[in-house]
């Protein structure tokens, strides 16, 4: 038995779904002959013909607004932004066309839009993109972020058969990294949406973070072990909407501390929102300031020694979680 | 044509017209709280259009699209019911105008963002398409529309894939308050089709005969299976963009030249020379349109407010099996895209959902509140 990468794994679970359901189907830029620009979709055109892996224009509000009106028939179509940035392109018909369709007329739009999001790969400003807190402030759309090839392949199979409509951000960093090989079932599996899991247990402090920042957190906790003798307990959301809080909260009455850690920038964030449930719902369990870890307010850079300057990583977090752990 | 599908056709416009008429009135009235926009002028191109589909074909209306939803058999009780943001409005009051349909029944709802249905249309097409069906869709927008990026990359990627949509421009002279040449810099906006390769024509569009031939045509060239078509249908607003627009802006010449075109008093004196429209048949057309607008709206007056203890809920889709629509037991009450899974009852757009009569609002089963 091989063991897949995080990207090799989003293949599985698209290749198996089209198996599973003739109502799955994939459409994007250069997803069928040239395979995405990932590769995330090779093999695919060949195994399903033209009329299942479509390669489209260079047309975003098409790609996104045909993903609706199949999914309104009542099937399943997968829309790959080739980065993520693009979504933009097509905000429109997510924001007020998808989100909106349930809510306002009854009509399920089962549909999945996925693509290559984050930063740390000298993408620049528009090929970095962590666009999670748009979506997360809307309504009506999923949003998941899967951190691990296990979850890569169960999160996007529970996207694809949801009857909303689920954005679904990957990682471009995790693609290919060589630690995130895994072994996984044969058999079908999904994972849930709208559940955390703790990746590391801990009981002096609560790290809630997500994608590829799950893995910097975890790097810190390490530290925090070693050095500071303290046990970091590290939640990784994977479920932005819905939120998990039960798992949320049950971690910060007990640690009754608190580090929320995100790639995406500060302002209005995930983080902000989630400190603000904090503050309201365990506000007399907390023993120090609900502390985050982001991205400066400012758009993405390019030159290397701006890219790092800006993405949060382990360091950032260890001095936060010090100052945090004074208290 | 049978002399009966010619008054069916007169009806229909007529209805429309006078659904409209009405609409005016309940917001003059203050009894509808929201803007009203209508399409008085535009008869003959929402009801010609649409009068060449088949069972089974999909439109893709836009907002002042009644005269589509009518011929497609939709509902005068949940038109007045979304009007007048009843409870059991097919939006359940969470939408006004005529932002109302169900694939069950072929209408994909608009939205207020014009252009944006039509790479909608493109998916519901895609699907046909995929599924090997003969069905089409039938896709509108305004002059306005045109204008925005959806509306080319619809074209564009229709076209690409052989999509059997046909697109109906119903220009109208307004954009708002702009006019056509602060829009476009052409003279027919049937020439954007030959920029993405389809077919396209302009026709009259206060000639409900000439705009069934026109796109009749169409529909014909795209149930064949070679593409998209575009027919640009050239009518007027004779009112506001909304009703709270005077529309001061056009000049009264102009709207006096289009008022002598009107589509309904054209086509009804053809009627009358050609067809041997008797003052019996009108008067009987007249009853039956009047009987119908009392009814929509004295049931709509009757029906109950939304309820406020609803407003988080429906912002999810309950989990379950969903069906592909058209497809043998696609309308099976256990595939949750077969009926309104908010109310636990069939959609409500058209005229032969019957349980809207007794205006019964069930407290749904399966809500996700967020």
């Amino acid at each position: 038995m091989s063991t897949v990468t995080y990207l090799e794994a989003i293949g599985q679970a698209i290749r198996e779904e089209m198996l599973r359901d003739e109502a799955v189907f994939l459409l994007g830029e250069d997803v069928g002959t040239y395979g995405g620009a990932f590769k995330v979709s090779a093999g695919l055109l060949e195994e399903f013909g033209p009329e299942r892996v479509i390669d489209t224009p260079m047309a975003e509000a098409a790609i996104i607004g045909s993903a609706v009106g199949a999914a309104l028939m009542g099937m399943r179509p997968i829309a790959e932004m080739q980065f993520i940035d693009f979504i933009t392109c097509g905000f429109d018909q997510i924001i007020n066309m998808a989100s909106k369709m349930y809510w306002r007329v009854g009509m399920p739009v089962p549909m999945v839009i996925r693509g290559p999001a984050g930063g740390g790969t000298k993408g620049g400003p528009f090929h970095s993109a962590s666009p999670e807190a748009w979506f997360f402030h809307t309504p009506g759309i999923k949003v998941v972020v899967p951190s691990t090839t296990y979850d890569a392949k169960g999160m996007l199979k529970a996207a694809i058969r949801d009857n909303n409509p689920v954005l679904y951000l990957e990682h471009k960093l995790l693609y290919r990294l060589p630690e995130l090989r895994e072994e996984l079932p044969t058999e079908d599996y999904i994972v849930p949406l709208g559940k955390a899991i703790t990746r590391r247990d801990g009981e002096d402090m609560t790290v809630l973070t997500y994608g590829a920042m799950v893995y910097q957190c975890l790097r810190a906790a390490q530290t925090l072990e070693q050095e500071d003798d303290l046990e970091v307990e590290v939640i990784d959301l994977r479920s932005l909407s819905p939120l998990d809080l039960e798992t949320i909260l049950e971690s910060v009455k007990r640690t009754n501390k608190v580090l929320i850690v995100h790639e995406d920038t500060l302002t209005g964030g995930i983080g902000a929102e989630l400190s603000a449930i904090l503050a309201e719902d365990l506000f007399e369990y907390l023993d120090g300031p609900i502390t985050r870890v982001a991205a400066p307010d400012v758009a993405f850079p390019y030159a290397p020694p701006l890219e790092a300057a800006y993405l949060p990583n382990a360091e950032k977090i260890l001095t936060a979680a010090r100052k945090l752990a004074a208290y | 044509m049978s002399k009966e599908t010619y008054l069916h056709i007169y009806y229909l416009m007529r209805l429309t017209r006078a659904m409209e008429d009405r609409t005016r009135t309940l917001f003059l009235q203050g009894r509808i709280v929201g803007g009203v926009y209508t399409a008085q002028g535009h008869e003959a191109t929402t009801v010609g259009a649409a009068m060449t589909l088949r069972d089974g074909d999909c439109i893709v209306p836009q907002h002042r699209d009644l005269g589509m939803h009518l011929v497609r058999g939709g509902s005068p009780r949940a038109v007045m019911c979304q009007w007048l943001a009843r409870g059991n409005s097919p939006t359940l009051g969470r939408d006004g105008q005529l932002h109302i349909g169900d694939m069950q029944h072929g209408i994909v709802p608009p939205i207020s963002m014009l252009g944006e249905s039509l790479p909608v249309a493109c998916g519901v097409a895609l699907t046909m398409k995929m599924r090997k069906r003969s069905t089409i869709v039938l896709a509108s927008c305004g002059d306005g529309a045109t204008n925005t990026g959806p509306f080319h990359e619809a074209l564009n990627f229709a076209s690409v894939q052989k999509l059997p949509v046909v697109f109906i421009i119903e220009n109208n002279g307004y954009a708002y308050s702009t006019p056509g040449q602060k829009q476009y810099a052409i003279q027919n906006l049937s020439e954007r089709a030959l920029a993405y390769g389809m077919p396209g024509e302009s026709v009259d569009g206060n000639d409900v005969l000439a705009v069934m031939e026109a796109v009749g045509r169409a529909t014909e060239h795209v149930r064949s299976g070679k593409g998209p078509a575009l027919v640009e249908c050239k009518t007027f607003r004779v009112r506001g963009h909304s009703e709270a627009d005077k529309a001061d802006y056009v000049p009264q010449a102009l709207r006096e030249e289009w008022l002598a075109k009107d589509p309904i008093q054209r086509f009804e004196a053809y009627l009358t020379e050609e067809q041997n429209l008797t003052e019996a048949e009108k008067a009987d057309i007249a009853a039956r349109v009047k009987e119908t607008v009392d009814d929509a709206v004295r049931f709509a007056e009757q029906s109950p407010a939304s309820d406020p203890s609803t407003v988080a809920d429906y912002v999810f889709a309950p989990d379950g099996p969903t069906a592909i629509v058209g497809e043998p037991d696609a309308d099976n009450p256990r595939f949750i895209n077969a009926i309104d899974t908010r109310t636990g009852q069939p959609f409500t757009t058209m005229i032969d959902a019957r349980h809207i009569e007794d205006a019964r609002f069930v407290a749904p089963q399966e809500v996700v509140r967020r």
